[in-house]
């Protein structure tokens, strides 16, 4: 419940602030907001499951904040940073639904 | 990646919690009810803290996002865009030459225009004052000559024009009457005319010059003073600052003479 509350906390801070991202953040943050999502789906099908573990969130969460924005990085590297992008997108994004659905039939059994 | 693992509970045994394909509803619910439970663990304030961070980051991202502009754009759309510009620029700035050079075409026509009207407006001046279109000023004498016995003739008189145009007076007026290039005298009875106006006595003589030289060239022994003299008429010379000269002549247009056209080119020797 609190993680719930620092996400809310969180969004409402962004928007009472205001900040500017830095440019060198700006390939990666879209992307790692998508793989925190992930992990934050991850996390809320895994409390359902009972078999959820704070320090077992907290690693998934940075690593795939991390991986992805290493994703990305490489990708920027080679020239296909865009293309990987979408790439990454669309994987998580598949995760993401997968996690959702998962947690749509612990909820509701359906 | 939220990997689930084997979770050890306190107070169970050990090992991997298998789940029940069909768990009741409210096994569930119960565990979600049980994780709003705040559990201040240290783990559990570090994912307070990332969840934090990630709604602060989605918050941004899509305020950044909305603000839309470049800053958004990949590298090879900001190179296309870049392109775009440079393309742009390149046009606008042709674009800037061309009309830089007409204007400066325009300005220096408009120059010569201005030039050209001035000479026209030069030649104009002498032309009109010549052609005795126009009222003249300078500086210049007054000849009066007093014929009480009417012994003066147009010839005389035209020997008073002669000189002054050989002392170099520019205009000339004899009473009322503007002396131009066709001006003739002539004797009528006892009176003379110029131009067809008759000259009333005395005769008023005016003539643009320059004072000293006119006057002398009337003052010259055997002169016109010392001829009117001889003929019984006097005659008097005032050398003035200012002589105002505003009879005009009203040309008229040449029947027979044309002008002859000139060549443009020059002819060359050969």
């Amino acid at each position: 419940m609190i993680p719930a509350i620092g996400l809310f906390v969180g969004v409402v801070l962004g928007l009472l602030l205001h900040p500017s991202v830095p440019l060198w953040l700006q390939p990666y943050l879209p992307i790692a907001v998508i793989a925190a999502l992930d992990a934050v789906f991850g996390g809320v099908r895994a409390v359902l499951d009972g078999i959820f573990v704070d320090k077992v969130f907290v690693v998934s969460f940075l690593s795939n904040v991390l991986v992805a924005a290493f994703i990305v990085f490489l990708g920027d590297q080679l020239g296909v940073g865009s293309q990987l992008s979408t790439g990454v997108v669309v994987v998580l994004g598949i995760r993401i639904f997968s996690n959702v659905a998962a947690i749509r039939r612990h909820l509701f059994k359906a | 990646m939220a990997v689930r693992r084997p979770r050890r509970r306190p107070g169970s045994k050990a090992g991997v919690v298998t789940r029940e394909p069909e768990e009741p509803r409210e096994v569930t619910w119960r565990r979600l009810r049980r994780m709003f439970g705040a559990r201040a663990t240290r783990a559990n304030v570090l994912a307070t803290v990332l969840t934090l961070a990630l709604g602060f980051a989605i918050a941004t991202q899509i305020q950044q996002n909305q603000e839309g502009g470049l800053a958004t754009l990949r590298q090879d759309e900001l190179v296309r865009v870049l392109d775009d510009v440079t393309q742009r620029s390149s046009r606008l700035d042709a674009q800037v030459r061309e009309l830089e050079v007409q204007r400066n075409a325009l300005q220096s026509g408009a120059d010569r225009a201005k030039a050209a009207t001035e000479q026209a407006q030069e030649r104009l001046d002498s032309l009109a004052i010549l052609a005795g279109t126009v009222k003249a000023t300078g500086p210049g004498i007054r000849v009066t000559i007093a014929d009480s016995s009417g012994a003066v003739r147009a010839s005389a008189l035209l020997d008073v024009l002669q000189e002054l145009r050989d002392a170099g007076a520019e205009v000339v007026q004899f009473g009322t009457v503007r002396i131009v290039a066709g001006s003739y005298f002539t004797d009528a009875g006892t009176s003379i005319t110029a131009d067809g106006q008759s000259l009333s006595r005395p005769y008023v003589i005016l003539a643009i010059g320059d004072p000293q030289t006119l006057a002398s060239a009337m003052n010259i022994p055997g002169g016109i003073v010392d001829s009117m003299k001889r003929l019984g008429a006097s005659a008097s010379v005032d050398q003035l600052s200012t002589v105002t000269i505003d009879a005009l002549h009203t040309p008229k247009t040449p029947r027979y003479a044309q002008p002859v056209p000139e060549p443009t080119v020059a002819p060359t020797g050969g």
